[in-house]
């Protein structure tokens, strides 16, 4: 299945998390680094919510990361992705700290699988998905 | 100490094609109030859930003005499946800083055949949409994952938890399920609808609600029932969206029960009903470990050796249905007419002390209660 082709919702992007979605679109993956407690933050927000510092800056991130869960969708929530069943969705550990939910670009998932980003046309959209890290 | 004097509860149904919510909510409450022996002027008291379909704001005002009551106190709670068990709490706080007397809390749904589709523009709809993952299954399927995963635990103990709300649905008429038990087999043989979640270890969805009144002791003395005192509560909040839960083996419960249980001077094991939240199987083997029936991973050997007849009498939700938000206050109605020894099919010998759990979203709104009866 070519993801390019699925009718799907996208991103519902606000000025503050653009920066996120026009990196993953020029094939960078970046995020929230804190200025004052120095942990980095996912997904991007109006302040740290580790110590509420204001003081968060874009940084490109490594786009390594670990397994920690997924799923294999035999039917999807959303009726846009059928097609694409069965298809695998995880939440990885990004090497920075933080973790995500993603696409998982993986044929035999397993905990604490080393990943990479990949970035991957998504209906409309380039978004973050993650492969095994090569 | 506050007490639950009033229960009422309607009967599942898959679809409501024509009712409202606000009729449904009638209905209900009007079951309470019977219950309890009130006269509708009796209440002085309000909570409601947010997802009243004609009525998105002014909630409390709006059921306040249908039903005629002209309450003290109003307000909306917010908890996802923890609402009902969340208004409990807050009923009996209400009625402690003397706000109000007698607290009427009901939750009610109906359901079209194409239910609509939410108008979410949270970051749940912005950063786990996209990437395939809309709807409950999902996120739970990946719970059960890692549980697998971490612990070695087999899909046949997690189907032991369905057939045994299957089993215990039919000794109640009520439940959806009445009249179709499933065993561990079949339940492995439903479809996989996200692995390694199979259907019959997902809910039902159901129109139906469910409302209790909360009273002062006092004020329960006066009612004709046997009296159920709310005898511990606790609660935890602690992400909406699974990505960012601080575990996925272990939940905000496990604070919320320790909490409950340690307010009402009760131990674990002392509990004779297990009224357990059962959006799907693994929230029940989560809430077994995190309620520390069983050690992590555990709950496997835990359900072989137990009475699955006092974990969730009634058929859990697995067993009864998942009347939305209502879903949760089964889990108390079941609770209380257990304690009130009412039950003659399913009735737990003995029961005089029951614990509820109320979750909410994936495993982040967490309430636990802690209720007492007369026997």
């Amino acid at each position: 299945m070519n993801l390019a082709e699925l009718k799907v919702p996208g991103p519902t992007r606000t000025a503050l998390t653009a920066p996120f979605w026009a990196a993953a679109a020029e094939g960078r993956f970046t995020l929230q680094h804190c200025a004052d407690c120095a942990r980095w933050v996912f997904y991007p927000r109006q302040l740290c919510p580790h110590c509420w510092s204001p003081r968060l800056q874009w940084r490109d991130a490594s786009g390594r990361a670990q397994l920690e869960t997924w799923s294999v969708i035999h039917r999807p929530g959303h009726p846009g992705w059928a097609p694409a069943a069965p298809y695998a969705i995880g939440i990885v550990r990004l090497s920075e700290g933080p973790t995500m939910l993603s696409h998982i670009l993986a044929a035999e998932p397993r905990l604490h699988l080393p990943l990479q980003v990949r970035f991957t046309q998504v209906g409309a959209e380039v978004l973050p998905c993650f492969e095994p890290l090569t | 100490m506050a007490a639950i004097i009033g229960i009422g509860e309607l009967r599942p149904v898959r679809s409501s094609t024509g009712a409202t919510t606000l009729g449904m909510i009638a209905d209900v409450a009007r079951l309470a109030l019977a219950d309890a022996g009130l006269e509708p002027g009796a209440i002085d008291g309000l909570l409601v859930g947010p997802q009243v379909g004609e009525t998105p704001q002014h909630v409390p005002a709006t059921v306040a003005e249908y039903l005629g009551l002209r309450p003290d106190m109003a307000n909306v709670v917010d908890l996802g499946g923890a609402s009902g068990a969340g208004m409990v709490w807050r009923a009996a706080a209400a009625i402690e800083a003397g706000m109000c007397e007698m607290v009427l809390c009901v939750l009610a749904n109906t359901r079209e055949a194409e239910p609509l589709r939410s108008p979410n523009r949270n970051p749940i709809r912005e950063f786990d949409v996209p990437f395939g993952a809309s709807g409950a299954n999902a996120t739970y399927a990946m719970i059960k994952q890692r549980h697998m995963a971490e612990y070695g635990s087999l899909d046949a103990d997690f189907a032991l938890i369905a057939a045994a709300a299957r089993d215990n649905a039919q000794r109640n008429p009520e439940a959806i399920f009445f009249g179709q038990p499933a065993g561990v087999a079949e339940v492995l043989a439903s479809p996989l609808i996200a692995s390694p979640l199979h259907l019959f270890e997902i809910v039902m969805p159901v129109a139906g609600g469910a409302a209790v009144i909360v009273a002062s002791a006092a004020a329960a003395k006066r009612v004709p029932q046997p009296v159920v005192h709310l005898l511990g509560a606790g609660e935890k909040v602690t992400h909406r969206a699974l990505s960012q839960a601080l575990s996925l083996t272990s939940g905000p419960l496990k604070p919320a029960i320790a909490r409950a249980l340690g307010r009402a001077g009760v131990g674990i094991g002392e509990i004779d009903v297990l009224s357990l939240y059962d959006c799907y199987s693994i929230m029940v083997a989560t809430t077994l470990e995190d309620a520390g029936l069983a050690p992590p991973g555990q709950f496997g050997a835990w359900l072989r050796d137990a009475d699955l007849r006092r974990l969730n009498p009634h058929g859990g939700q697995l067993g009864f249905g998942q009347p939305d938000l209502a879903g949760g206050m089964t889990h108390i109605v079941e609770a209380v007419r257990q304690l009130r020894s009412t039950t003659p099919m399913r009735q737990i010998d003995k029961a005089r002390l029951a614990l509820i759990t109320g979750n909410g979203a994936t495993m982040s709104e967490a309430t636990a209660l802690v209720l007492g009866g007369a026997a």
